[in-house]
């Protein structure tokens, strides 16, 4: 029993496909703007798109081709929604809150309560039954939200960007709260946090512009990002270009040297990636090594870790402050990347 | 200025101050001259004769029911005002504002071509056994037609404040939009309910021209508080200034005793089950 | 409820009570007579500007008078108030700059007199009696005054705080009619208003007021109306700042121009 999507909306350039297994938690990475709400919002019936089918576990939740007009509403389509704002009801307590699934699917006040407990306990909250919403703090909030949305048994669990509103101490918690809850269940997570994806997701997909622009198992997309932005996510610098003997020749003319595996012939897609501790930075065109380096002008300066990093020309390299300091370094210098060409991985787009 | 400790930055001009005191002294110093004009010593016997007396609680009678009834139909109005987008949306909250700022004797004009005897409906309802005109039911409507204004007013702008994102989240829990209505979007804006329903009141209370125009004016039936002052200013002029100040005391109490209330509107738990 | 809308609430409960006792303030419609009438005036050339504070029924009469007055004596400017009697009196007495007053009935009129703000003697100059309305078809078949008495037949009359109602209640004891009416109005238009628009069968208002309500309404003459014959009164007041012109005003409106004019809306003569 799977979960398929299909669905296009052009007022926001929205076209999206995907499917997900009967146990399986998928990650969306995405820039913002790239219409990541836009899906959990499809996926719920809180928003209607042009056209497109969807079906969870054998129901039709819509159906817009011209002779179905499927479309169910919300509240039918068991699809519950955490966001970042745990958005508890004010004037229900804790217990209620968890309980208004429940209650609303028929329950009785006794047995939805029962429900309520249960899930409340399964949060570490129980002690928080009796509180209203306005005296909890953030992070206990999103907990008995995350109790609520469970209480509810849905079928399709969707998370927008759940710990997005946390404190760094209360996001850890809730990381592991949600990795215990999530084993088994069927879910998709909006995410800007790469560890989310490692942790929670069994398969990560990339939405850029309102479309899919890479999918794929967690970590083959961490180790081998085809998009600029999971490769910025993963930490490495991206190349994208032509594959040619010597490596990959962006469409600007400049050739990122590298090695390949043998199985790409000149002329195709190909991307080059390589990590920016592999890239030095110099003041004049070193002499004697003619690959890979490239004048780029510098964007921004910023500490990253015990290193400083450099962004210039879309790329970025990691030195040590020292170097930083007898360089000179500025926004706005025009200075050279250098990468070793043992350390870019080329493979295709 | 000394300022209290504890109290932070306004942002407010000292000259703005200044102003202020002005307005509240230009709205209060006409009620000091009303309450200066008091004949104290017969004010009890003035305010408790019988005629006074049945038009109190006639206006309190009334008023309660125009302000039931400006539920009823508002709280809808000001759902679809303010949450389904549709055509001529624009067009009706034009029109169910237009009481605000009509002469309330152009809303009893209207209100008789529509309930009159020889009305819109008035020819239907009087062949089906329904007389409004010369009726308290008239008053009724009056001061509804007014008042209705206020509550859908305050009600929308709770609900556009609230916004929908608790709604939404209460529907994927699987609740269906009545129980929606009922246990979250009705708690979440009760307070500009409240506040709504104490404005729709204090308007009925205080409503002349349109009952004047639509219902006429007898004791008991359709002379409210406002008409009786208007009648009695004709004869006895202390009379209708004792009757003023109770009308005014009358609407202090309201308004006084509703914001009372705590900050946040939390209904009691049960109330909504 | 944070503190702003507290008082934006307020301010609309203020805004409520005011809205409420405002839109009272409805007379008869305007009826502005501008043609100008034969015959010179004895009297010598007065100038200036006088203010007449007159009864809201003296509307079309006095607003015909005015303007052929300031036809024939070119300089002069005569400005009109029209109210209820009894509102005119308390802004005569609260100081309002009124140069002559046309009262509806003599109780005003004395209590400015007693007021001593008035300068000689009132001249009766009309009078007025009570006269029934009904709607042009006359639903209820009204031709006398025990009519109005039938059971199921809808009656609007004055409230007794009011002249007209006063009238009323003095003509039903004379007639030994008890009235049981659906509404008592503070004011004649209000009346007129009911019967015109078919809400009431019949109200009682004056026989002007239906001449000048025109075909909205149909008038039946009773014989009890001459048990309440009201008079109307006019003088010069005594804070004015022009007395020669009021007093000229006054003498156009008690003479016989005045009478004809008068006479043609339905007053009666003193």
């Amino acid at each position: 029993m799977t979960f398929q999507l299909d669905a296009t909306l052009a007022a926001r350039g929205f076209e999206v496909s995907l499917s997900l297994g009967p146990a399986e938690t998928i990650a969306i990475l995405g820039p913002n703007g790239a219409g990541k709400s836009t899906l959990l919002a499809i996926i719920s019936g809180l928003l209607r798109p042009d056209s497109g089918k969807a079906v969870l576990g054998g129901r039709v939740l819509f159906d817009l081709a011209a002779d179905k007009n499927i479309w169910r509403a919300p509240h039918t389509r068991g699809t519950a929604l955490l966001a970042q704002e745990a958005l508890l009801f004010p004037h229900l307590s804790a217990l209620d809150n968890v309980a208004f699934g429940p209650r609303s699917a028929g329950a009785s006040g006794a047995a939805a309560r029962e429900t309520a407990m249960h899930w409340l306990t399964e949060v570490d909250a129980g002690d928080l039954a009796a509180r209203r919403p306005g005296q909890l703090s953030g992070g206990q909030a999103q907990r008995v939200a995350v109790a609520r949305a469970l209480a509810a048994d849905p079928e399709l669990l969707l998370l927008d960007e759940p710990m997005a509103a946390l404190d760094v101490h209360a996001a850890p918690l809730l990381r592991r709260l949600l990795k215990r809850v999530l084993a088994g269940r069927r879910a998709i997570i909006i995410t800007h946090d790469i560890l989310d994806a490692l942790m929670l997701a069994d398969r990560v997909i990339v939405l850029e512009d309102g479309r899919i622009s890479e999918a794929g198992p967690t970590r083959d997309v961490l180790e081998k990002p085809r998009s600029r932005f999971a490769a910025g996510l993963a930490g490495l610098n991206l190349v994208a270009g032509t594959v040619s003997d010597a490596g990959v020749t962006t469409a600007e003319g400049m050739v990122v040297a590298g090695h390949h595996d043998g199985t790409l012939g000149p002329g195709q897609d190909g991307v080059a990636v390589f990590p920016p501790s592999a890239v030095s930075v110099f003041l004049t065109e070193e002499h004697g090594s003619p690959r890979n380096s490239f004048p780029v002008r510098i964007t921004d300066l910023e500490p990253h870790g015990d290193q400083i990093r450099v962004h210039a020309g879309g790329l970025s390299a990691d030195i040590t402050p020292a170097a930083s300091a007898d360089l000179g370094l500025a926004p706005g210098m025009t200075v050279y990347f250098v990468i070793k060409a043992a350390a870019v991985a080329i493979y295709p787009a | 200025m000394n300022r209290r400790s504890g109290t932070g930055y306004t942002g407010i001009p000292p000259w703005i101050y200044a102003i202020a005191a002005a307005g509240a002294v230009f709205v209060l110093l006409p009620l000091v001259a009303m309450v200066a004009k008091v004949n104290w010593p017969q004010f009890i016997p003035l305010i408790t004769s019988e005629s006074s007396l049945t038009a109190l609680g006639l206006s309190l009678r009334t008023s309660a029911a125009s302000t039931a009834a400006c539920i009823v139909l508002g709280v809808p109005l000001a759902l679809v005002l303010a949450r389904s987008p549709f055509p001529g949306q624009r067009l009706l909250r034009a029109f169910v504002l237009l009481p605000l700022v009509l002469p309330p004797v152009v809303g009893g004009i209207a209100l008789l071509y529509t309930f009159g005897r020889q009305g819109l409906l008035g020819r239907s309802l009087e062949l089906a056994g329904i007389q409004i005109a010369f009726s308290t039911t008239a008053v009724v409507l009056a001061q509804t037609f007014v008042a209705l204004p206020f509550l859908v007013v305050s009600l929308e702008g709770a609900l556009r404040t609230a916004g929908n994102k608790y709604e939404a989240v209460a529907a994927t829990l699987g609740a269906r939009p009545s129980t929606v209505l009922r246990r979250v979007t009705i708690p979440l804006v009760l307070p500009g309910l409240a506040s709504g329903a104490v404005l729709s009141f204090a308007r009925s209370l205080g409503e002349f021209g349109a009952t004047l125009t639509f219902a006429g004016s007898l004791q008991g039936v359709t002379r409210t508080l406002p008409l009786e002052i208007y009648l009695q200013r004709e004869t006895d002029a202390d009379a209708a200034v004792a009757l003023s100040l109770l009308l005014v005391a009358v609407a202090v109490a309201v308004v006084g005793l509703s914001y009372r209330r705590p900050r946040v509107g939390v209904a009691p738990e049960g109330v909504f089950r | 409820m944070s503190i702003p809308r507290k008082h934006f609430a307020a301010l609309l409960v203020a805004g409520a009570l005011t809205a409420g006792l405002a839109g009272c303030a409805s007379g008869p419609p305007v009826a502005t007579g501008t043609a100008s009438s034969p015959g010179a005036s004895e009297t010598p050339k007065p100038s200036g500007t006088i203010t007449v504070f007159a009864a809201a029924s003296l509307k079309p009469t006095f607003t015909r008078l005015a303007s052929d007055f300031e036809a024939k004596n070119p300089g002069t400017k005569i400005t009109l108030n029209f109210a209820g009697s009894s509102d005119l009196v308390t802004q005569i007495t609260q100081g309002a700059p009124a140069d002559v007053f046309a009262s509806a009935d003599t109780k005003n009129m004395t209590k400015l007199t007693d007021a001593k703000l008035v300068d000689g003697a009132p001249a009766n100059f009309a009078t007025n009696v009570l006269e029934i309305a009904v709607p042009p078809s006359n639903p209820a078949s009204i031709s006398s005054f025990a009519d109005l008495a039938r059971p199921g037949v809808k009656v609007v009359v004055c409230a007794p705080q009011v002249p007209c109602g006063a009238a009323t209640v003095t003509v039903e004891k004379a007639a030994g009619t008890t009235l049981a009416p659906v509404s008592e109005e503070s004011s004649v238009t209000d009346v007129l208003g009911k019967v015109s628009a078919g809400e009431a069968d019949a109200g009682l208002v004056y026989v002007t007021d239906i001449k000048n309500a025109g075909d909205k309404v149909k008038g039946i003459p009773f014989a009890e109306s001459d048990q309440a014959v009201n008079t109307y009164p006019i003088a010069t007041v005594g804070t004015g700042k022009n007395k020669e012109l009021a007093a000229a005003f006054i003498a156009t409106v008690t003479g016989s121009e005045g009478k004809k004019v008068l006479s043609a809306a339905g007053f009666g003569t003193p």
